[in-house]
């Protein structure tokens, strides 16, 4: 039981830092970006080449699991991204949808449609007893590498100058540009670092959620509803949506599997309707 | 007679703002009443809780003696409320005799008619030009509405709303932005609208309010600050204070 | 005089309703193909069930500016509906594909109360959930649709008793040309009347559609039934032209795949998607040839540059294009002639 709470947290800290980016792109550009999954996907690329071609020991991947898909968001959003932040939301969806579609094949040609192994170094493998409970130590590992970016990411946004700019801009674009915030620049930068946790996300997440050229369509769902359920007017709501997100879903998955999928799906329609702004979102 | 449109107690808060303050209105039936007020008097909000737009805290609303406070938007149209926009609210894509002929049909019942071709009913087509005519919108009848000129598009807004055939027209700054080649044939046009519909203008042009109206309202803070006809109104030193003294300011 | 004004308003107004010589030239090509073209029926086939889905995500897209990933759900719906009939021994194709659209409406009808709230996103996201939890459904209950396998021993009966289903395509092209044509006289017959207008506002400004008095939730819960139908109706000709169903008709790529289509050919004018549907499958055919593996990898091209290249515009231009030859061809160019009509008022 409580393993499962354990597992299921571990995955929606996971899922937090694949996700975050989306929500906050979403909420500061209400920009539809469906292929979020690619920056992640990137990632977990990066990491399995390090590791499995040149021999780069799991940790040391880890960076460049951040910086690749941070530099390929950067000018992606610099090149194409910018010109559709003023399109229609059937524009954007069609947009980044064939980008999907194109990283997809992409990877399938130069990696083949195979999963890929990551081997975990061995202080990461196995489980330890703590106080009873069966803990996975990489569930743990991820816990805290986690929990340390959320509150980092907390920190910026709450307590530094950029994060005051960044709010600024979400809660009102236009004020925000009235004041003299460049709200171009910060939207790039912002792209850039959500797109290189999702890659971050993606080499963590790896083990567990598997990685195959399918990955970024697999889960643009979960990262959707983590950024729709949570709301986009901070990030402490989608922090909950993944915990809750991650909790249900391990947890559904060992107690009714023939059901799984349908809970999180019919959960995630309950929530929209009733709640469009999101659950956590203030009431507008 | 009873008044066509009345507030009784109109009352609106958000949060702790009272935006509607215990307004009582009348609109006299055949009126040309105008409503100013300084910015932020809480014109807007009293136009959108008569339209239905938003949900008043307390009060009612009636037309022609009927309580609408709680009726959906679209059924205060069809009852006989209509009203424009002071920013074009107009179907860019649409020219303006389908704009026209959607409101005629809609009116008629026709929008839930999906077999007959638009436009094959006679008395649509012949309300249609009747209404052009009217508005000066003949020879532009078929461009694209986004190509019009900016007056023409003015037009077009107060057409699409007397096409709902209206026993209350709500105007709502028709005149904001008409460059002033434009501007007189515009007044004109609102000038000569048939006196079976009863007109709520909201304005900040003084010229026009004068000209226009034969009774007005002066709306403070949420708060009918006082009613009269225009020379009651005009020589009221408080208005002056309030109202002319704020738009000096301005 | 007067009245001389008052025909011209109306001979405007009524041109949506009337057929050009265009369009009647566009389906006089279609059946050509029937008799011209034996040996591509199988893939004429696939156009045209592909269009009369496309066909249907125009309703709700190109005339109601609602847009949906999950439209395969009631693509899917129809087909496994009318894939389970036949395997139940009720192969009439035309019991089955009545029976599709049925199912589909009402499916339509249901969500549609859950899809057409909240923002873009939203909607797209619900639409989404509900193919997706249709997927999940179809997958567990495999006793019904053979899961993952797919639904074997689909048996269709002769089309109204009288034409067996070839392995040519041949009954089969002419049946869903068929069911093409007729669902897009209906379609285009609907968008030309007062409905469809007041669905085109609705697209464009809800806030003045609202304020003229329509009924803004109504006429789109309408709509996207109507869609839905169609959408299912698409999946039953699949399921009885093929004789067999699988999760794929169900799948998300098909949500995407019909976007596509339409996109490529255009929305708002209803043959966006016939146009789409052939130029994606001479595409598909060209480029799966190139590289059989990769075709993802070319929608996903297709679909950026599109958006990049500016749709929109290109379409909007290409429409100017071609009612100016439309009107070319029939001599029948009918502005209201300004000057003319000025000088009799």
């Amino acid at each position: 039981m409580l393993t499962i709470l354990f597992d299921g947290v571990a995955y929606g800290m996971l899922l937090f830092v694949l996700a975050c980016g989306l929500a906050v792109t979403l909420g500061l550009m209400n920009f539809v970006n469906l292929a979020h999954g690619a920056f992640a996907m990137a990632g977990g690329y990066v990491t399995a080449v390090l590791m499995n071609r040149y021999g780069i020991p799991f940790l040391l991947t880890l960076p460049f699991a951040f910086l690749v898909p941070s530099l390929t968001g950067l000018v992606l959003e610099r090149t194409l991204y910018k010109r559709l932040y003023t399109r229609s939301h059937l524009d954007q969806v069609l947009f980044s949808i064939g980008l999907v579609f194109m990283a997809i094949a992409a990877i399938d040609y130069s990696m083949g449609s195979q999963q890929q192994l990551i081997q975990l170094p061995t202080w990461l493998l196995g489980r330890a007893d703590v106080l009873g409970i069966q803990i996975g130590r990489y569930r743990s590992f991820i816990i805290a590498v986690c929990g340390i970016l959320v509150v980092v990411l907390q920190f910026i946004l709450t307590k530094t100058r950029f994060g005051s700019r960044l709010r600024a801009a979400v809660d009102d674009r236009r004020v925000a540009c009235g004041l003299g915030i460049n709200v171009s620049m910060i939207f790039a930068v912002t792209f850039a670092v959500g797109s290189g946790l999702a890659g971050l996300g993606g080499a963590l997440g790896a083990e567990i959620l598997g990685l195959d050229p399918t990955f970024p369509l697999k889960f643009m769902i979960y990262f959707l509803i983590v950024a729709t359920v949570g709301g986009t007017t901070s990030i402490t709501g989608p922090f909950l949506a993944s915990l809750l997100l991650g909790i249900a879903d391990v947890a559904g998955k060992y107690y009714v599997p023939s059901f799984g999928a349908f809970v999180i799906y019919t959960l995630m329609i309950v929530v929209l309707v009733l709640r469009p702004q999101g659950l956590f979102a203030r009431a507008r | 007679m009873a008044p066509v449109l009345e507030t009784r107690g109109l009352v609106k808060r958000f949060g702790g703002l009272t935006a509607t303050n215990d307004v009582s209105f009348r609109l006299e039936r055949g009126g040309r009443h105008a409503l100013i007020g300084p910015n932020g008097a809480g014109k807007t909000t009293f136009i959108n809780l008569l339209t239905g737009v938003l949900t008043p805290t307390s009060g009612q609303i009636l037309l022609e003696g009927k309580d609408v406070t709680h009726s959906r938007a679209e059924l205060r149209v069809r009852r006989g409320l209509a009203r424009t926009f002071q920013i074009n609210q107009l179907f860019p894509a649409m020219t303006p005799l389908e704009t026209i002929g959607l409101a005629v049909s809609e009116r008629m019942g026709g929008g839930r008619d999906w077999w007959r071709v638009t436009g094959s009913k006679r008395e649509i087509v012949d309300e249609i030009v009747d209404i052009a005519r009217r508005f000066h919108l003949m020879d532009i009848l078929d461009e694209r509405t986004s190509n019009l000129a900016y007056g023409k598009q003015r037009l077009l807004e107060i057409a699409v709303a007397f096409a709902s055939r209206p026993k209350v027209l709500l105007l709502d700054e028709p005149a904001a932005g008409v460059p002033e080649a434009e501007r007189h044939e515009l007044l004109a046009t609102v000038a000569a609208l048939p006196r079976d519909v009863s007109v709520l203008l909201i304005e900040h042009d003084m010229d026009l309010v004068f000209s226009f109206a034969d009774r007005i309202s002066v709306l403070v803070n949420g708060a009918l600050f006082t009613e009269g006809t225009v020379e009651e109104v005009s020589n009221d030193p408080k208005v002056k204070a309030v109202y002319l003294g704020e738009s000096v300011y301005e | 005089m007067k009245s001389h004004t008052e025909d011209d308003v109306r001979r405007v107004l009524t041109r949506r309703g009337r057929w050009g010589f265009s369009e009647i030239a566009f389906w006089l090509v279609a059946v050509a193909t029937l008799v011209f073209m034996p040996d591509r029926h199988l893939i004429l086939n696939e156009i045209a069930i592909i269009a009369l889905f496309a066909l249907s995500l125009d309703l709700i897209l190109g005339y109601a500016g609602i847009v949906s990933l999950g439209h395969a759900a009631f693509f899917g719906l129809g087909a496994y509906v009318a894939g389970i009939l036949a395997q139940q021994g009720i192969g009439n194709p035309l019991i089955g594909l009545a029976a599709a659209a049925l199912a589909a409406a009402i499916l339509g009808l249901a969500t549609s109360f859950l899809v057409l709230r909240g923002s873009d996103l939203t909607k797209l996201m619900v639409a989404l959930g509900v193919a997706l939890i249709l997927g999940e459904v179809a997958n567990r209950m495999a006793w019904l649709t053979g899961g993952a396998d797919g639904l074997q021993g689909v048996n269709v009966s002769p089309l109204l008793g009288l034409f067996e289903f070839d392995m040519f395509g041949t009954t089969a092209y002419a049946y869903s040309l068929t069911v093409l044509f007729v669902l897009f006289v209906l379609a285009r017959r609907v968008m030309a009347s007062p409905y469809g207008l007041s669905l085109r506002s609705i697209r464009d400004n809800p806030l003045r559609a609202r304020a003229i008095g329509i009924p803004v939730n109504r006429r789109l819960v309408v709509i996207y039934t109507l869609a839905a139908a169609y959408a299912g109706s698409a999946g039953a000709l699949l399921a009885q032209t093929i004789q067999f169903v699988s999760l794929d008709v169900l799948a998300f790529h098909r949500s995407a795949d019909v976007m596509l289509v339409l996109v490529i050919g255009g929305a708002g004018y209803l043959y966006g998607g016939i146009i789409g549907a052939v130029v994606f499958k001479i595409l598909q055919d060209y480029l799966s040839d190139l590289t059989p593996q990769y075709w993802l990898f070319w929608i996903g091209l297709i679909l950026v540059l599109l958006v990049l290249m500016d749709r929109e515009r290109m379409v909007s231009k290409a429409r100017t294009l071609w009612k100016r030859t439309a009107n070319r061809l029939t001599h029948r160019a009918e502005p209201l002639a300004t000057t003319r009509t000025a000088r009799e008022i």
